[in-house]
């Protein structure tokens, strides 16, 4: 069993003007010139590598942080690296008002566990969600606490079946357990 | 509250309540790969799963299609791969000369109404044309789906488009799809399923519907279906396929996320150009830039119908000199027909390059590829840059490009 409690130190995804940054594509978060690095250790270093204003995450991010992100994270291309480079820098996991479909997808089958904020512009504009706060979540809960504010937060708790495929690690390993 | 037709597929796949937003487990009846993709699969499969048995092989196929027969050592080794893993495990292989994939699982009665299918196709939504709920997705899920024979799945929304009004000659079907495509954009259909009404998409034949629904991928949807149908479509699709069609209706009182109308009353031919399938012009706007290169095919407009409509523009003239067409059947059974019924004569005659079954240039095969500076018309679906090569690549219906082969330019029928 993996654990279903996750707290960590948020990064929240601001672009210049100070707003939540949308649509971040897949090589936005992984530019395709590093498509060919196979070894999972090595993607970390790329991660949000073209992203306009964040391309150093990579050195100030600590394992266990959580990344807080805009609207349709992750549109874009199928590539699996874009999910691999957070997991190589032990990323916590990622809160998003919605994610692209096939990034959500590649997520789950990892295990990597992404969330669903749909009030997430309104929390950070109210600066509810700060970077550097301390925040803390149950995956199968629909409610978050800033620890740092002492104020809770909504989130939509994984379903069931995402829930089961990050517990028993990735698709693969849930596919074992459940056909015995 | 009543489901709409992409929530009562899924509901008659699974055991869960099905809500839009909810990730349910969902049965698979069909499951493929093809030659881009299976191998990953055969890759996947054999690390994770050694030589366990496959959930249920007579419901697994590989479908070749992309490059066929192989052009290049990498796909012939791909296919060989695939080959060997499906005799090991005893799964049918529509082998290189059968053509496109989810052409292929309609006429072989594979993609029926109310059933689910999944595959490493992209434009495996083409199905919803026929009441079926296809999806494309990548190869860990697909591996996946081929030891489980299920797959999870986020019951997506459903937005319903009206479309008022109706089209004529010059203008078709791709005009039509394109014209919608030029509407929504690629945000209004994201990541939901669309029901199209009206009498223009009712009367639409299969290979008409075809079109539509292959091109909800370009306009970000999950899937098309189109409820209503006509007595002539009914058995155009018995006749295909060996069986009944009875595609399911939405409920009454099904809730839609939005609804909007498009009113294509009076178009005309419509052509995406580079390099965007929604950047949309009226053709007059178009009219006159010169091309190298035609290209008739692809799962958007590779049926007999579409290269009817071509050799009727082309019968008995010649393709300007200096310019090439590339034709290329969607499946074997078209090419039969296009033979049977003399469409491929005068295809050869009027000049045509004719390609055996399968994708084409579209995804690197053999045939349309475009070189740096070559501008190309063409009937398939995406025209991104680098997609066919490294030229440009217009999108239009295959009477406009018939047309535009015979004028060495972008023209529409009624100019020649
Ligand atoms: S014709 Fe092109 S878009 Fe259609 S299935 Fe083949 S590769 Fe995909």
């Amino acid at each position: 069993m993996t654990e279903s409690v996750f707290s960590g130190k948020i990064w929240v995804l601001l672009d210049q003007k100070g707003r939540l940054i949308e649509d971040i594509d897949t090589d936005q978060i992984y530019h395709n010139a590093f498509l060919h690095i196979t070894d999972i250790s090595q993607m970390g270093q790329h991660a949000l590598g073209n992203l306009e204003g964040w391309k150093d995450f990579p050195q100030k991010v600590r394992p266990e942080d959580i990344l807080v992100a805009g609207r349709n994270f992750g549109a874009g291309s199928s590539r699996q690296q874009a999910v691999d480079c957070f997991i190589s820098l032990k990323v916590g996991l990622i809160l998003a008002p919605s994610f692209g479909a096939i990034y959500f997808r590649n997520a789950v089958n990892s295990g990597f566990p992404v969330l669903k904020c749909p009030e997430l512009d309104e929390l950070v504009a109210k600066q509810i969600l700060e970077t550097g706060d301390e925040i803390k979540v149950d995956l199968r809960s629909s409610e978050g606490s800033n620890i740092s504010k002492k104020t809770p937060f909504p989130v939509e708790p994984m379903s069931a079946v995402q829930y089961d495929i990050h517990q028993a690690g990735s698709l693969f390993s849930y596919g074992k357990e459940s056909a015995g | 509250m009543g489901q709409t037709i992409i929530e009562k597929i899924i509901q008659n796949h699974t055991k869960e309540d099905v809500k839009p937003g909810k990730i349910v487990w969902m049965n698979l009846d069909i499951r493929s790969a093809r030659d881009f993709g299976g191998p990953n699969v055969v890759k996947n499969y054999e690390r994770e799963y050694g030589n366990a048995p496959l959930a249920e092989r007579e419901k697994t196929f590989f479908t070749f299609d992309l490059c066929v027969p192989a052009c290049s050592l990498k796909y012939a080794d791909n296919q060989q791969v695939c080959r060997q893993f499906a005799k090991k495990m005893g799964i049918k292989v529509f082998d290189v000369d059968s053509g496109i994939g989810s052409h292929v699982m309609i006429e072989e009665g594979l993609a029926q109404a109310v059933s689910t299918v999944v595959g490493t196709d992209s434009h495996l939504n083409i199905l919803g044309a026929v009441g079926c709920f296809g999806q494309g997705m990548g190869d860990v899920d697909i591996t996946f789906a081929f030891k489980t024979g299920k797959t999870w799945f986020e019951v997506p929304e459903t937005l319903k488009i009206v479309v008022k009004g109706d089209y004529a000659f010059p203008a078709t079907a791709k005009d039509l799809t394109l014209y919608v495509l030029k509407k929504l954009g690629t945000h209004k259909a994201a990541l939901k399923a669309v029901e199209f009404y009206g009498e223009a998409v009712k009367d639409l034949s299969l290979s008409g519907r075809i079109t539509l629904c292959s091109m909800v991928t370009e306009m970000a949807g999950i899937i098309g279906f189109v409820p209503e149908t006509s007595d002539s479509l009914r058995e155009e699709v018995r006749e295909l396929s060996g069986s009944e069609f009875s595609p399911l209706q939405p409920d009454e009182d099904s809730a839609y996320s939005d609804e909007l109308e498009i009113d294509i009353s009076g178009i005309t031919p419509q052509v995406a150009a580079p390099y965007s399938p929604d950047n949309v012009r009226n053709i007059s706007e178009l009219k006159g830039v010169k091309i190298d290169t035609g290209f008739i095919g692809s799962c958007t407009n590779g049926r007999t119908e579409d290269l009817a409509q071509a050799a009727q523009i082309l019968k008995g003239r010649k393709i300007k000199d200096g310019v090439t067409l590339k034709v290329v059947p969607a499946t074997k059974r078209v090419y039969k027909e296009i033979l049977e019924r003399g469409i491929l004569e005068d295809l050869f005659r009027s000049g045509a390059i004719i390609g055996s079954p399968g994708c084409s240039g579209c995804a690197e095969g053999h045939v349309g590829l475009t070189g740096e500076g070559e501008v190309q018309v063409s009937t398939g679906n995406r025209n991104f840059a680098g997609k066919q090569g490294k030229g440009q690549t217009y999108l239009a219906s295959p009477a406009v490009v018939a047309a535009s082969c015979l004028a060495g330019q972008i023209v529409s029928p009624e100019d020649l």
